[in-house]
């Protein structure tokens, strides 16, 4: 089966910096895919690039087999690539169903049909209580799980989280935890950043390690814990086996 | 289905027919000419900022020219009015749609700014619209042009001394104003024009195609800021560059939504019923001396509702769960 997403020798310089150095992997219909590294390691940018927020310096971001890099947020959204964003970006000055009414904007032109499907996201996502609540008013991890309904109401195909679960309690991010998996659930494919292994590792099928700009390895959870490149890259030589 | 949206909605159509009922109503008691005057210039002014509304208030884009699309829907009707023959009450029309059109080409390069810098560009481009008029002959130049009377007619939008067709042809526009609004405010664009005006970046990431958003709703506003020129040409009978295009009116149509209440449906009512009257007064009871009294006034009245109600004078009226309309 061709993979759902395929990333093939993205590039991405900025300045001097090079952020990715050609990085290819596929994601496959329906998993849960980590993207993960220490910090600097280019997860971010390549998330930028895929969600099409910056267009790679080379190589090609395909969904479905269709070319998506180069064409910018809008597009990509509309073919079903939706993000939520690590510093939460909601709509201040709307409610909660206003926001979510703004991504299902995306698949209903009538507003009848878009607060509809508004409506059921925001159930989906736990955040009835909360519907008619301005933006601003929601705590840290309800302003994430709006982020998700808003994502959601777009009716994706691939879903990017980036550190979704960063900053949480415990408690917190094992319901954020849930609801990713009731995403997935929904045949909907995954794809998180996230910098604290101990949460990812758990949900994810597959992660794809970067350490500076580059693939270090891509694997299962078990197999990734036990290479020792990734050990070097997060801990450094001296705990290397 | 039962939420916040739906209910408010149904209480700002029971809110709009109740004003307009009390507005149709207001100038049948009153025979003095003045006030009446006063009257009708309030309401085209809250009609002309809910157009600017559209654009500032919904989408967020602080523009400053706005008396580009006023003075140009004025010189649209008048002229195919001289020229051509067109009586005015369809000029009305061609100037919305010649203002409209206007804003297109204005927003092309300028939407390219964004926040102050897009508000610079505006006052720019207004000017230069001033400029071009002030020295165009086929369009009388600085001395402007002047509509002859051809007796009281609606076709031609001319009455000799009753005030009270003109009123109910402001109300009408302002109404009309108000119900765009209120349309837009539910669907597709509206929702568009807010998220724009609150994150851009979030906005791209759901879809919404940021540029044609902010074209859209400039060239309403203009369209609409346009129509409201025809009227105020036809209302005064002589328009030159200084009485329609000149900067002040770039303020003036902003200044009433600006202090009632930007992206509200009432703000631009509000501010336009405590400006208007306010400038008026102090400019009639300060007469030649007190040139430029009613300047002091809008810069402390905006800086008295910066303070104290930075949401605009709406906000006073404001119910509990409506706050997230006025965050």
């Amino acid at each position: 089966m061709p993979a759902l997403l395929e990333i093939s020798h993205v590039s991405k310089r900025f300045g001097g910096v090079a952020a990715n150095v050609d990085i290819s992997f596929d994601v496959q219909q329906g998993e849960i895919l980590g993207l993960i590294g220490p910090n600097g390691a280019g997860k971010t940018s390549l998330f930028n690039s895929i969600a099409g927020e910056v267009t790679p310096d080379s190589g090609e971001i395909r969904l479905d087999g269709v070319k998506l890099s180069g064409l910018g947020p809008v597009a990509c959204a509309q073919r079903g690539v939706a993000r939520t964003f690590q510093v939460v970006r909601s709509f201040d000055s709307m409610t909660v169903l206003e926001n979510v009414m703004v991504g299902a904007f995306a698949k209903h032109a009538s507003s009848r049909a878009a607060m509809r499907a508004a409506v059921d996201v925001i159930a989906f996502c736990g955040l009835s209580p909360r519907m008619d609540r301005p933006a601003w008013s929601l705590s840290p991890p309800e302003k994430r799980r709006l982020e998700v309904a808003r994502a959601l109401a777009t009716e994706p195909r691939v879903l990017l989280l980036d550190e979704m679960l960063t900053g949480l309690t415990p408690t917190e991010a094992q319901s954020g935890v849930q609801l990713i998996r009731d995403v997935q659930a929904r045949g909907i494919t995954i794809v998180m950043v996230e910098h604290v292994m101990e949460i990812v590792l758990p949900l994810v099928g597959r992660a794809v390690v970067l350490n500076l700009g580059q693939v270090l390895t891509i694997g299962t959870p078990a197999e990734i814990v036990k290479n020792p490149d990734v050990i070097r890259a997060y801990l450094g030589d001296r705990y290397a086996a | 289905m039962d939420n916040a949206i739906l209910r408010r909605r149904k209480r700002e159509v029971l809110g709009g027919v109740i004003v307009l009922a009390a507005l149709a109503l207001l100038p049948l008691p009153i025979k003095d000419v003045y006030t009446q005057n006063l009257i009708i210039i309030t309401v085209l002014f809250a009609g002309l900022a809910q157009a600017w509304n559209i654009l500032g208030g919904y989408c967020g884009q602080i523009s400053l020219g706005h008396a580009l699309y006023f003075g140009v829907g004025g010189y649209v009707s008048t002229l195919l009015y001289l020229k051509a023959g067109l009586p005015p009450s369809l000029g009305l029309f061609a100037a919305f749609g010649v203002s409209g059109l206007l804003a297109l080409p204005v927003g092309w390069p300028c939407f390219r700014l964004s926040g102050h810098y897009y508000a610079i560009a505006t006052v720019v481009v207004g000017e230069i619209g001033y400029l071009l008029f002030l020295n165009w002959d086929f369009v009388g130049g600085a001395t402007g042009v002047f509509i002859p009377f051809h007796g009281e007619s609606w076709a031609q939008l001319q009455f000799k001394t009753a005030k009270l067709p003109y009123h109910y042809l402001v109300l009408a526009f302002a109404a009309a104003t108000w119900l765009t609004a209120f349309l837009l405010e539910g669907s597709r664009w509206g929702f568009a024009w807010r998220a724009v005006k609150d994150d851009v970046t979030a906005a791209r990431s759901l879809g919404v195609n940021i540029f044609s958003s902010k074209m859209a709703a400039a060239a309403l506003s203009g369209g609409f800021t346009g129509m409201g020129g025809a009227i105020y040409a036809q209302y005064v009978g002589y328009i030159d560059p200084d009485s329609v295009l000149a900067g002040h009116f770039s303020i003036l149509i902003a200044l009433p939504a600006v202090l009632g209440g930007v992206s509200t449906l009432w703000g631009p009512l509000i501010g336009a019923a405590v400006l208007m009257p306010a400038s008026e007064l102090s400019r009639s009871y300060l007469g030649g001396s007190g040139r430029g009294v009613d300047l002091m006034l809008y810069g402390g009245l905006i800086v008295i509702v910066a303070l104290a109600r930075p949401q605009g004078l709406v906000s006073l009226f404001g119910r509990k769960d409506d706050h997230a309309r006025i965050a």
